[in-house]
């Protein structure tokens, strides 16, 4: 038995080690310099993340995500029982590869898409006369975020979707049921569990994205992951890194109350759809 | 599984009803996301003055930096490949064998990644690097901080792209393992008498084969894109260099833009084909 156990510890130590190592000591640092201000122990960074430009910052974060995870889930989910629903096994591969292209496609490539689209010298924005800088505002970062978000939302959905038992709705239906019966007292309960695990995913994508929106927006629009950068790379005054570490940790924990929803929904979504 | 396929089928002919939406959806799911599409390619093959040409995409090829940030981005990409399975495969499979009390760690720890925000970790790497150098300073382990910080070689995004990409890897081994009968695998074959590093690379690594393959396009997609974590902590691997070598070119930098999707769509077509001809078994 203590033979056994000695192995699974053997086979398993490099990992932990590792992750330990990489992993746990810049947690360390980052939580040690989030504390300390003027080399003591205090609360002022995490103080001064919290208030002004920066708490503004924050602000203007999760109101992107939730409003890009919001619109994300209820678009994609649209999407995603479309192509369900159709017949056409073409039409269903092609957009579900789409999906898997799109959902992975982020970053800065993604922003110079969208600049030469709808940017002040975008092919789109000259033929309907964009008022210029449109693009560079809260709304143009969702309209460019729901580029990757949606998609995301139909992998998330459409296996859910495809769970849904036709008998169900037969049932449903012999008892008398609308369609809007359905929907709103069998279903729905039933896909609730994936839509939120959903939403969480698209918030958490579109709240650590950092790339797009730094080649986008550059600081016109206030957001945290923007803040974060600057302070690190030493645009501002030096002695801004804490405030830096501090941003980052408020960011971990609200990543963190986020995460702590999906997990217990990512089990309950298994009772019902396997 | 197969009975589920099957029910859904069935699901389609019953509800033939005329759906209007439907088409609706897709028309604007179409529009959506062709149009940038469209436009972007349109706009690296159309100048008003030249016509329509290549040339953006040729000047890409020749730009100065090319061959040097992408071949130290394949180079980061077969490091970390190497380092997260050789890591990942001995522990995944120790903790099925020998003790599945792990597991509930494991799974923590492959979940973190993905709670925290890139941004985040590399503030903490930063951080931990700069107070390190002067901790160590006197000691012969600043040697190596400065090494692994060699920016023709940086290690550290290594070890950082190892912990990002866990989640992925873990995910893509757990479902491998999951096809197999690992035990009755390993226990017939130490039976037999195969030594454990035989069993490794002869019993368990063949038959996960498909699942290693979609662990390592992953783990090269995701390293080959990461911006992040390399432009914040200084170093030019090939998507930091694209946007630097881009900045002020229009045509350039959406020229960029389309060939990474291009990228993407072709390492994720590697990836199920990989998982398809398995299927086909």
């Amino acid at each position: 038995m203590t033979r056994t156990r000695s192995r699974g510890w053997l086979g398993a130590l490099p990992l932990l080690a590792f992750f330990a190592f990489v992993f746990g000591v810049p947690a360390v640092a980052l939580v040690a310099g989030a504390f300390t201000a003027q080399g003591r122990p205090s609360l002022a960074n995490l103080t001064q993340s919290l208030q002004g430009g920066y708490l503004t910052a924050m602000i203007g974060s999760v109101k992107l995500s939730a409003v890009v995870a919001l619109l994300g889930a209820v678009l994609g989910t649209f999407l995603a029982q479309a192509v369900v629903a159709s017949r056409g096994t073409l039409l269903r591969e092609a957009v579900l590869t789409a999906s898997g292209v799109l959902a992975n496609f982020g970053g800065v490539p993604l922003a110079f898409f969208w600049i030469a689209t709808l940017g002040n010298s975008g092919v789109i924005s000259g033929l309907v006369g964009l008022p210029s800088g449109s693009l560079y505002t809260f709304w143009g970062l969702v309209v460019v975020y729901l580029y990757f978000s949606v998609p995301l939302m139909v992998l998330v959905m459409a296996p859910a979707l495809d769970g849904l038992r036709p008998q169900w709705r037969e049932a449903a239906a012999s008892s008398g049921a609308t369609s809007w019966h359905y929907w709103r007292f069998v279903a729905l309960p039933v896909l609730a569990p994936a839509m939120l695990g959903g939403v969480v995913l698209l918030f958490g994508s579109s709240f650590s994205a950092y790339a797009t929106a730094n080649a986008m927006v550059g600081t016109v629009v206030p957001l945290v992951t923007l803040k974060i950068a600057s302070a690190l790379t030493g645009d501002v005054l030096i002695g801004y890194e804490n405030i830096a570490l501090a941003l980052s940790l408020d960011m971990v924990v609200v990543a963190g109350l986020v995460m702590a929803i999906y997990l217990p929904l990512q089990r309950r979504t298994s009772r019902w759809l396997h | 599984m197969a009975a589920l396929t099957g029910l859904e089928r069935v699901s389609g002919t019953v509800t033939r009803r005329p759906k209007a939406w439907r088409g609706v959806v897709f028309a604007l799911a179409a529009a959506y996301f062709l149009v940038p599409l469209g436009t972007s390619v349109w706009y690296t093959i159309y100048t008003p003055t030249a016509g329509v040409s290549l040339s953006a995409y040729g000047e890409l090829l020749t730009a100065d930096g090319f061959v040097r940030s992408l071949s130290l981005s394949l180079g980061l990409a077969v490091a970390t490949i190497a380092v997260v399975l050789l890591l990942a495969l001995p522990a995944m499979l120790a903790v099925r064998l020998f003790a599945p009390g792990l597991r509930v760690v494991m799974e923590v720890l492959c979940t973190l990644p993905l709670v925290v925000p890139p941004i985040t970790f590399v503030a903490g790497i930063g951080t931990s690097l700069r107070n390190g150098t002067e901790v160590l300073a006197p000691t012969p382990f600043w040697a190596t901080l400065i090494a692994v910080q060699d920016p023709a070689f940086p290690v550290v995004l290594v070890l950082a792209y190892v912990v990002l990409v866990l989640p992925f890897v873990y995910r893509s081994l757990d479902a491998g393992l999951r096809t197999m009968d690992v035990r009755t695998l390993v226990e017939a074959a130490r039976n037999l008498g195969a030594s454990w590093p035989y069993v490794l690379v002869r019993v368990i690594v063949p038959n996960l084969r498909s699942a290693l393959a979609s662990a390592s396009f992953l783990t090269l997609a995701l390293v080959l894109g990461e911006y992040t974590v390399a432009s914040l902590l200084g170093y030019e691997p090939f998507a930091v260099w694209i946007v630097t070598v881009s900045g002020s070119k229009g045509q350039l930098s959406v020229a960029v833009s389309i060939l990474s999707l291009l990228l993407i769509w072709l390492l994720l077509l590697a990836v199920s084909t990989v998982f398809g001809r398995k299927k086909g078994k």
